[in-house]
């Protein structure tokens, strides 16, 4: 069914969006990412305005990472404490990066810097991701039984004053680390127009040395309030929010999420961070592509006057 | 820099009189001569001419609108002889600011490097024709009236930084040519005895709100014989003009509502998983 979106003022098929919706929201419910990066270039793809779809992205974050918050809530699998240090870290570095955002628009070369950013984090997380977890995968086969991976080793992370004790994630570390972890994530997450998951995730197991069971949820914890802040900064700056668009990707969605949570469950924690590196690799090799090839077309429109 | 845009625009709007927003919706007006022309005696033919609406509605689900432009040519003297009367048809949509931006290859990458700004071009336009353009209108008409689709395309905003501008705005209405936002329909003006006209223009789903301007042009040997002008006004309603207004006037209040849906959404359907789990 065709739909009018009263922002956008564009036309599109409703049941693209809602199945758009529910692809991104599984993957939101398995690996724990808000799927800010998927939606935005897939809106962009179907015809959405950039503003617009950015905006509205941050939106659906919002409704596929609350639904699985809950989900990892009831299995008592969020680490609150963490959670809220890494969101204070996370809208300090926010409110930055929609500052860095606005000069880069300024000087007329946002979209490269976007890009640019996306094939960097995506290529570099994706390929250590992926490296580190097939080394995981091939010594649980040789060795029979996992050994548990030996946490509380970096010493850096000791020494800094202002320690904190995270019961839930079984760490004593300083909160220092966290909130830098959590206000770089903000600013690449404002610069991308993503809630970061993508970039938590990685940060969360390997710099924090967060056991893989409570990283999921805490991640989602975070997002959803860090999303939730964003879009409102958008809606109230450029009106840049299409509720309508956004209800129809929330409906796909929560189910999709709902899906996610359940099968992710069920996987095993090294295949789950294999599929997730392979995705973010995917998405990385197409916008990569876009960079070194020849554009269809040289030439292109945007709405408004660059000075 | 809008100002300026704003005042360009106007400056090239000025030839036509009475521009569409000034025009009470619903009645047609006909258009004055440019003032550069000396007022010619009143044309032997003059055109009479209706639309099917004045209005379009955008609503939820708004899929395009077909208007249908119909009138007759009205003489007091016999049908001349030895010329063919001709009829053009345009529909044109609210103005916008528009950059056009150009990559070149640089350190390996495809990068925007130069761009032009156009102060006001049309988010809409058709013309409609009789005949082909080339063989019916006369290019200095042409200039004069703008009527062929590139010069629906009104005036540079801001400097203009690159060497040669054209590339630009051709590449503007190539691109908006393939989108099917402008188009040149030609031969499907149909005309009858020389006296009724009729063609049907199709509005696509991807329409903004604002006053559309219908003009509509009688020809003789490439010559512009008398002219019309007629408002549509495209307007969102119900739900659409709500939610438009609401993310307008009240941001804050709109973003909550959106915050809240989502989180409804997501508690909603974490619930009724957990419920349809147990049973």
């Amino acid at each position: 069914m065709q739909i009018y979106l009263p922002i956008a003022e564009v036309v599109v098929n409703s049941l693209t969006l809602i199945s758009l919706g529910g692809i991104v929201g599984l993957m939101s419910g398995l690996f724990g990412v808000g799927g800010g990066f998927l939606i935005t270039p897939l809106l962009f793809f179907i015809g959405i305005p950039p503003p617009i779809a950015v905006a509205t992205g941050a939106n659906q974050v919002v409704a596929s990472s609350f639904s699985g918050v809950l989900a990892h809530v009831k299995r008592k699998t969020v680490d609150f404490r963490m959670g809220w240090v890494l969101l204070a870290g996370g809208l300090v570095g926010s409110s930055i990066g929609v500052g860095i955002f606005n000069i880069l628009q300024r000087i007329g070369q946002v979209d490269l810097v976007v890009q640019l950013c996306y094939v960097v984090f995506l290529g570099l997380i994706g390929a250590s991701m992926l490296k580190e977890s097939l080394g995981a995968l091939r010594r649980a086969r040789q060795s029979g039984p996992v050994k548990p991976m030996r946490r509380n080793q970096h010493g850096w992370v000791h020494r800094w004053p202002m320690k904190m004790k995270f019961r839930a994630s079984g760490l004593y570390i300083s909160a220092i680390p966290v909130l830098l972890v959590g206000a770089a994530v903000g600013v690449l997450g404002a610069i991308m127009g993503v809630g970061g998951g993508f970039i938590m995730v990685p940060a969360m197991i390997y710099l924090l040395g967060m056991p893989t069971k409570v990283v999921i949820g805490t991640s989602l914890f975070q997002i959803t309030f860090l999303s939730a802040y964003t879009t409102l900064m958008h809606a109230v700056m450029s009106n840049t929010v299409d509720v309508m668009l956004a209800v129809l990707l929330i409906v796909g969605g929560v189910v999709g999420a709902q899906i996610g949570t359940n099968l992710g469950a069920r996987l095993r924690a090294e295949q789950l961070r294999i599929l997730l590196a392979l995705l973010v690799l995917a998405v990385c090799g197409k916008l990569a592509l876009d960079l070194f090839l020849r554009p269809e077309d040289l030439y292109s429109i945007a709405p408004g006057i660059l000075q | 820099m809008r100002a300026r845009a704003i005042l360009l625009t106007l400056a090239l709007l000025l030839p036509f009189g009475g521009h569409a927003q000034n025009a009470i919706p619903g009645y047609p007006e006909r258009i004055t001569n440019p003032p550069n022309v000396t007022a010619k005696p009143e044309p032997a033919e003059t055109v009479v001419a209706g639309l099917s609406r004045e209005d379009v509605e955008i609503t939820t689900n708004f899929d395009g609108s077909e208007i249908i432009i119909y009138g007759a040519v009205k003489r007091e003297t016999p049908i001349p002889k030895g010329s063919a009367l001709d009829v053009i048809v345009t529909v044109e949509g609210p103005q916008q600011s528009v950059t056009v931006r150009h990559k070149e290859r640089k350190l390996g990458i495809w990068i925007n490097t130069g761009h032009v700004s156009i102060g006001a071009a049309p988010n809409f336009y058709v013309v409609a024709t009789t005949r082909p353009m080339e063989t019916i209108l006369d290019p200095a008409e042409d200039q004069r009236y703008r009527v062929s689709v590139p010069l629906a395309l009104r005036a540079f905003a801001g400097p203009v930084t690159v060497e040669d501008a054209v590339p630009y705005t051709e590449a503007l209405v190539r691109l908006r040519e393939e989108s099917g936002l402008y188009r040149l329909d030609e031969g499907v003006v149909r005309l009858a005895q020389q006296t009724l006209f009729r063609a049907d223009v199709r509005l696509p789903a991807n329409l903004i709100e604002g006053y559309y301007s219908t003009r509509i042009f009688l020809l003789r040997d490439g010559k512009v014989i008398d002219t019309f002008r007629a408002p549509i006004d495209v307007r969102k309603v119900g739900l659409e003009r709500w939610l438009y207004r609401l993310a307008l006037n009240q941001p804050f209040l709109y973003g909550i509502m959106s915050l809240a849906i989502a989180m409804a959404a997501g508690w909603g359907a974490s619930a009724a998983f957990r419920a349809f789990r147990r049973t």
